[in-house]
């Protein structure tokens, strides 16, 4: 059995791999659920209705897909350039750090701003943050060639402690019964709510927003065949007359400030103060994500939909069968796999001999 | 195994890949003791049917037989154990380990705790002895030279005992008279009863060294012939199936009288180091407007170095580089807007972008300026369509669509796509690196008329050649690269082949240093 490059890519194939993919992770995924004993039907029943079946279940879904898309458009980004930026997680909380330094901090009087202007400050600082954390491993990058996936990963365990130090110092939150969280933002920093009670904020339009602005950029200008061809072969797009330093550095700082966007939008948008298990691994869940999207900043959106919704409906799932809400990381972890599968059978053939 | 039983035997070979029929029912004795060459263009099938033979390829049909024995399709492990040997084109050695290392992986069962180096070491050194293939057992491969790393190859099929050696292009990486020495060990080894396969695509050595000449062309075998029955124009004939007109290099017109001539390309004594290691030492070389200047020399002694600098890819440690007057540096934007044009040695990683469509490609130097992007940053793709269907019209790049990715090209076709986007520009100076390495006669001709056409418009041509055929035909004026070091460039005339051959060993490089900056 070897592999074989196709000429030709069939049109069909391209949507008939993730469909397949799909079915294919949900077959494995009904051996597991059938093993721990229930049936396997309902349990898909369960999570999809606990997903996508009511307003509440929809809500708390895209609630959930708001940090992701961004993290997830963080990793897009990078990636798309060969800059592998691990460290989403890390420039998440220090973007959502910023943003408790702008709004948050002496009641945000720090600031005598108008509250747009002061908005648009939190942030920008958020952003600026998560790119700036960036920049240190994409110059030891570009300098010195100093492996970005080990520094940008690394840092994160930094910023967490970083975190942890603020929130047990100086931006602890005086009324929270010695609990170690931020004080909390300027109640009209706060995100707007989109949709009457629900959790559902305003993030989520900027994340889909910067989705389709990034998307636009890499098929309308010059940047995205800059970004293609950096990633793609290196030394011929230096030859070509590509700034290739430049634009992996720019594409850091993109990745970075997404990531601290997503931040801000946890801290301004759900829960309006910031502790140190705000994210449950967004900035990890972005890198699957923009593999299951194959780095397409729109694939991003729907990606993100996907894994929240099985997050948020095996949640509910685990209540009426037995089978532990684990099985949404399997599901996401198969799905993934099976992607990646079918993306290079799309690309290549199997053939015996 | 019986007495009178070929040696190898191939029975309607046949290889599909995809739409394209690599081998046709091909059938082919190789006789005991016989070198027999195996000629054709590139993608003729050659490299394909001896993957085939060494077992790298499983056949679609088709058996192979060796010493009279049926050969497991698809696994090099039989070939090996059959005594079949293959010095591949691009050698698969470890850089990092040592000659000894290199010839003993796989040799040695896992189980084995102690490896039997002194006895393997003793039986390299009577091997490389008796045939006459010096080389040092402990050195580090990446230290050897591309003939020695040959050597190793070689060495490595014998110490397995081979009887029967696939040679892939052997003589694509040698100097004539390295390519000389091999004959003279292809005989010593017939002598001790080997049998030879040689793949070649150039006729001389074919009519030289083998005993039967197969033929391919598009897959199929054309013919086979005994070497009495076989000359130049024959073969030239069924190789390609049709006769090819070589162009003829016009005379060069002489500058007008009183015009003072601005040299397009000047390398002042420029040395080049990375590490400890010279690259290139007190090199100087002048290019004028008009005329075709060549660098001959055997591959890795500096050629590399010199494309980096006058492509923009490397700045000098000391000297300068000026194109047109104009000193520049290390970044290629500054040699494209200068109006270089650069056709890089490697095309396929160097040349494009090899993921980006063929348009994309057909512009890419551009790609930031009007009319390819608007206000230096919209994508129009009408204009770059518009542009790439008119290069790949002119330069006759055979594709199904320019929307296609540059990768599913063939390498001639790449290069084709490469000029297209060079001259299309009406470059006044050209970079040509090794411009027509690896690809058929037909698009080599083509080439060569396009860069003498270019000339004979003015432009200036730097040729970076390995191919002594190419740069006695093309040149007005040849430097020889050795070590580093750069002959004077001496009227194309005044050279012969064996004088050509001997300074690309590094004769000059003595009388260099009684006339140094010897240039034009």
């Amino acid at each position: 059995m070897r592999l074989e490059r196709r000429e030709v890519v069939p049109r069909a194939a391209l949507v008939l791999a993730p469909l397949t993919a799909l079915a294919v992770t949900l077959a494995v995924c009904a051996l597991l659920v059938a093993w721990a004993g229930a049936p396997v039907g309902r349990t898909y029943a369960l999570i999809f209705d606990g997903a996508f079946g009511s307003r509440f279940a929809l809500t708390e879904t895209l609630t959930r897909a708001t940090p992701l898309m961004l993290t997830g458009l963080a990793t897009a980004v990078a990636f798309k350039a060969r800059f592998f930026n691990i460290g989403a997680e890390g420039q998440l909380y220090l973007g959502a750090l910023a943003a408790v330094a702008v709004g948050g901090l002496h009641d945000g009087s720090g600031f005598d701003l108008p509250a747009p202007l002061h908005f648009a400050l939190m942030i920008l600082a958020g952003m600026a943050a998560g790119g700036a954390l960036v920049l240190g491993p994409a110059l030891l990058k570009v300098r010195l060639g100093v492996d970005e996936v080990v520094t940008t990963l690394l840092l994160n365990f930094i910023v967490l402690l970083l975190v942890s130090l603020m929130l047990d110092g100086p931006m602890k939150d005086p009324g929270a019964m010695g609990w170690p969280q931020s004080v909390g933002l300027k109640p009209e920093l706060e995100f707007t709510r989109l949709i009457d009670k629900s959790r559902v904020h305003s993030g989520l339009l900027m994340a889909i927003g910067l989705a389709a602005l990034t998307w636009a950029v890499q098929r309308f200008t010059t940047w995205g065949f800059e970004w293609r061809s950096v990633g793609e072969s290196p030394a011929a797009a230096r030859f070509i007359g590509i700034p290739v330093n430049a634009v992996l550095l720019r594409a850091a700082l993109i990745s970075g400030a997404f990531a601290g966007l997503a931040g801000v939008s946890e801290v301004a948008g759900r829960a309006g103060y910031l502790t140190l298990d705000m994210s449950p691994g967004y900035g990890y869940a972005g890198i699957v994500i923009a593999m299951l999207a194959a780095l397409n900043p729109l694939g991003v959106v729907l990606a993100s939909v996907f894994i929240a919704g099985m997050l948020v409906g095996a949640d509910g799932m685990t209540r009426d069968v037995p089978v532990p809400s684990y099985i949404a990381d399997v599901i996401v972890a198969v799905a993934l796999i099976s992607m990646l599968v079918a993306t290079m059978l799309t690309r290549y053939r199997i053939r015996r001999g | 195994m019986s007495i009178g039983e070929p040696a190898l035997r191939l029975t309607g070979i046949s290889k599909r890949f995809g739409a394209l029929l690599a081998n046709d029912d091909i059938s082919l004795e190789l006789g005991r003791g016989e070198v027999l060459a195996l000629l054709g263009e590139n993608g003729a099938g050659k490299s394909t049917l001896v993957s085939i033979l060494f077992g790298d390829y499983r056949p679609d049909a088709g058996t192979v037989e060796a010493f009279g024995r049926r050969l497991e399709p698809g696994d090099p492990a039989a070939a090996l154990a059959a005594g079949i040997g293959m010095v591949h084109q691009h050698f698969t050695l470890a850089d990092n380990l040592d000659v000894l290392d290199n010839v003993l992986i796989g040799t040695e069962p896992w189980w084995r705790p102690i490896s039997r180096r002194a006895a393997a070491r003793a039986r390299l050194l009577e091997l490389s002895e008796r045939f006459g293939l010096q080389v040092d057992p402990s050195a580090r491969v990446g230290d050897l030279s591309i003939g020695e790393k040959q050597r190793v190859e070689i060495l490595k099929a014998l110490y397995r005992d081979a009887r029967i050696l696939i040679l892939d292009e052997p003589t694509a990486v040698l100097a004539p008279q390295e390519s000389v020495q091999l004959f003279a060990t292809l005989r010593a080894f017939v002598e001790a009863g080997l049998s030879i396969i040689f793949i070649s695509h150039k006729l001389g050595e074919v009519l030289a060294v083998s005993d039967r000449i197969a033929v391919l062309r598009q897959g199929r075998l054309e013919a086979v012939l005994p070497k009495d029955r076989a000359d130049a124009v024959t073969l030239s004939m069924l190789m390609v199936g049709r006769s090819i007109e070589r162009p003829v290099r016009p005379a060069p017109s002489p500058p007008a009288a009183g015009e003072a001539v601005v040299a397009a390309l000047s390398v002042d004594r420029v040395d080049v180091r990375e590490g400890a290691r010279q690259l290139l030492r007190s090199v100087s070389l002048v290019v004028n407007p008009g005329e075709i200047v060549a660098i001959a020399g055997i591959a890795g002694n500096g050629q590399q170095a010199l494309a980096e600098l006058v492509c923009g890819l490397r700045s000098p440690d000391a000297g300068t580089v000026r194109v047109k007057g104009m000193a520049l540096g290390a970044d290629p934007i500054e040699w494209i807007r200068a109006g270089v044009g650069r056709i890089p040695e490697d095309r396929q990683h160097l040349g494009v972008i090899a993921a980006a469509s063929i348009a994309e490609n057909a512009v890419a130097e551009h790609y930031r300026e009007p009319p390819y992007a608007r206000g230096g940053w919209r994508v129009d793709r009408a204009a770059i369509d518009q542009a790439a269907t008119r290069i790949v019209a002119d330069y006759d790049v055979r594709c199904r669509d320019i929307g296609q990715a540059t990768s599913q090209l063939s390498g001639g076709n790449i290069q084709k796509l490469l000029l297209g986007r060079v001259l299309s520009r009406h470059p006044r100076l050209i970079i040509a690196d090794q411009p027509t390495w690896g690809l058929d006669v037909g698009a080599i001709a083509w080439i060569h008329a396009r860069l003498m056409a270019a000339a004979g418009q003015g432009a200036a041509v730097l040729l970076i050649s390995e191919e002594l055929d190419e740069i006695f035909s093309l040149a007005d004026r040849v430097a020889v690269i050795s070590q580093g070091q750069l002959s004077p460039a001496l009227p194309v005339a005044q050279w012969t082949l064996q004088s050509l051959g001997l300074a690309m060993t590094g004769a000059f490089t003595h009388e260099r240093s009684r006339s140094p900056n010897d240039a034009t």
